[in-house]
């Protein structure tokens, strides 16, 4: 049997809706493709925990604190799963972390912007946890088994987050004059940053094609985009706050929201390394993975001589 | 604010908890592996919950647990002085946490037979939680101080820098002492209890106890080291920056 009728039987597998697991052959491109999406996605996770920690030791309310503490737990433990994952494919973590700060492996560019108020946060949990379960939910029914079933348990919690940062946001929006202040600007700050979350646009997007073939992604960056355009702008209406885009309407024949050119040039500057804070989300990893070093070796060397001792006692 | 014996015995502890949870928090996102992550945060969201339920007990004349949280300046937090002291690295988080998980520990499993109602329970739902802490810190002890060269040596550090914060722990002043007494509570078993788990422990980790038992003590009284200023001042910013804010 040639590798043709592999590839065949591969994608038999896909067309039927199976899912492929981590012992089925699978082409290269397809394991390649998936470890940098899940990697990139597992980066993502982490990074994001940093914009967000910048604000658990000020948050308004003890409240406030043990939700968004909670939060970035959450967004750990998809670290986590997401790692284990891709592992599945044949990337360690440690070597997934090390393309990370090398600059190799790339995560989302939304979260090299700051936080620079409290309502950033609240921000975030609306329209980054909303446009992540805008592609999330697609992702529950993408082809690799392992994937799948790590998005259907962080979808759960992805839209607990999002309710919650919709909540902060509700607050501040009906809140005292600075309160709302502080939440349109941050809509202001974020909502282009979030539009581009799903990627280039179609025409532009060089893994699209083989990816929708494959079944690794289920629709388009330029249809996902629109439905999350669709869904959050009645709640920025619903807040008494606007998007800072005058060209949005609504078309009344088709029912979609049609909004304006989004600044390409912005989104390959800051994927290329040259946004507000991509430097310091790097030397951020970068300091805790090399000060993680000795604690990870003691734990080595421990366990080692536990194992030894065991042995001996045994002997 | 005059305060009941009650209102201060639960004050040094939901303020003990509450700024050593904010300590740990600062860990988010920069802990040595994604698992430590998880489990520091956790720990700091157990003890930033025990000590909301502390704050919401004592609350009184429409005041929140917010207002005691975030409207109080240094000279009124209760905390023992050892909870506020800074993370350092990974090992001087874990010994300060070990040291404090015991004395919380011990103190809450007293508390779970003491005479005040509230306390009990209160003590009875912590100490599930409590005790995967101490395990955790005592666990991470053990590997560090008995892992490599290097760990074993930062983690003798550690314990010689953070010792002198230990005494303070078991040293009451006059209402925490007629407090004790009227619940119940055997001072002198908690130190045991303390004193030989620690020393356990220590011993496994093959770290040595330093000799003096001089301490530094003040917090539960208002008298802070340099270093709580300057969390509060974190902690309490936006809160006090927007006084007419009703709802956040």
């Amino acid at each position: 049997m040639g590798e043709i009728s592999l590839e065949e039987k591969f994608q038999n597998t896909i067309d039927k809706e199976s899912k492929i697991e981590p012992k089925d052959w699978m082409p290269d491109g397809y394991r390649k493709n998936l470890i940098r999406q899940i990697s990139q996605h597992a980066h993502s996770e982490i990074i994001g925990m940093l914009p967000e920690g910048n604000w658990i030791t000020r948050a308004p309310s003890l409240m406030r604190k043990v939700s968004l503490l909670a939060k970035v737990q959450d967004e750990a433990g998809h670290g986590l799963y997401l790692y284990s994952a891709m592992e599945t494919l044949g990337l360690s973590r440690d070597e997934s972390l090390e393309q990370l700060i090398t600059g190799k492996a790339k995560y989302s560019s939304i979260f090299n912007y700051p936080t620079i108020s409290w309502a950033d946060i609240g921000a975030i949990g609306w329209l980054v946890d909303g446009a992540a379960i805008v592609n999330q939910v697609a992702l529950q029914r993408t082809s690799y088994g392992p994937y799948a079933r790590a998005m259907v348990k962080i979808c759960k919690e992805e839209s607990f987050h999002q309710r919650q940062g919709f909540e902060i946001m509700t607050n501040l929006a009906k809140g005292t004059k600075e309160q709302k202040e502080m939440a349109q600007n941050a809509l202001n700050r974020f909502w282009w940053p979030s539009l581009m979350m799903f990627g280039p646009s179609d025409k532009d997007s060089t893994h699209s094609d083989q990816s929708l073939k494959w079944k690794i992604k289920r629709m388009t960056n330029d249809e996902l985009r629109q439905e999350f355009v669709n869904k959050t702008i009645p709640q920025v209406e619903f807040l008494g706050l606007t998007v800072p885009d005058p060209d949005l309407k609504l078309n009344k024949k088709t029912g979609q929201y049609e909004f304006g050119a989004i600044n390409w040039e912005e989104f390959y500057n800051v994927i290329k390394g040259r946004g507000p804070c991509n430097k310091e989300r790097i030397a951020a990893r970068t300091k805790a993975q090399k000060e993680g070093e000795w604690v990870k070796a003691a734990a080595k060397a421990y366990s080692a001589k536990k194992i030894n001792r065991r042995n001996t006692k045994a002997a | 604010m005059k305060l009941s014996n009650l209102e201060t015995f639960c004050l040094i502890l939901a303020d003990s908890n509450l700024i050593l949870g904010h300590r740990l928090s600062e860990w988010c996102g920069h802990g040595p592996e994604l698992e430590q992550d998880i489990a520091l945060i956790n720990v700091s969201l157990d003890l930033i919950g025990q000590s909301r339920s502390l704050y919401q007990h004592i609350a009184k004349n429409g005041e929140t647990e917010d207002d005691i949280a975030y409207l109080r300046d240094a000279k009124d937090f209760k905390n023992h002085l050892l909870c506020e002291i800074p993370n350092g690295h990974f090992g001087d988080t874990i010994i300060r946490q070990f040291l404090y998980d015991s004395f919380h520990y011990f103190l809450l499993e007293g508390l779970t037979k003491c005479k005040n109602n509230f306390l009990r329970g209160y003590a009875l739902k912590s100490i599930k939680e409590v005790q995967y802490h101490l395990k955790h810190s005592g666990n991470w002890s053990i590997r560090l101080g008995d892992g490599t060269n290097e760990s074993h040596n930062k983690l003798q550090e550690s314990l010689n820098n953070i010792w002198a914060y230990t005494p303070e722990m078991f040293e009451l002043n006059t209402p925490e002492i007629q407090f004790y007494e009227k619940l119940g509570l055997n001072k002198d078993k908690i130190k045991n209890n303390w004193i030989n788990h620690t020393n356990n422990v220590l011993r496994e980790a093959t770290l040595k106890i330093p000799e003096s038992n001089w301490g530094q003590s003040g917090g539960k009284t208002g008298q802070h080291t340099e270093h709580l200023g300057f969390i509060l001042a974190e902690m309490q910013h936006v809160r006090r920056s927007y006084p007419d804010a009703k709802n956040w």
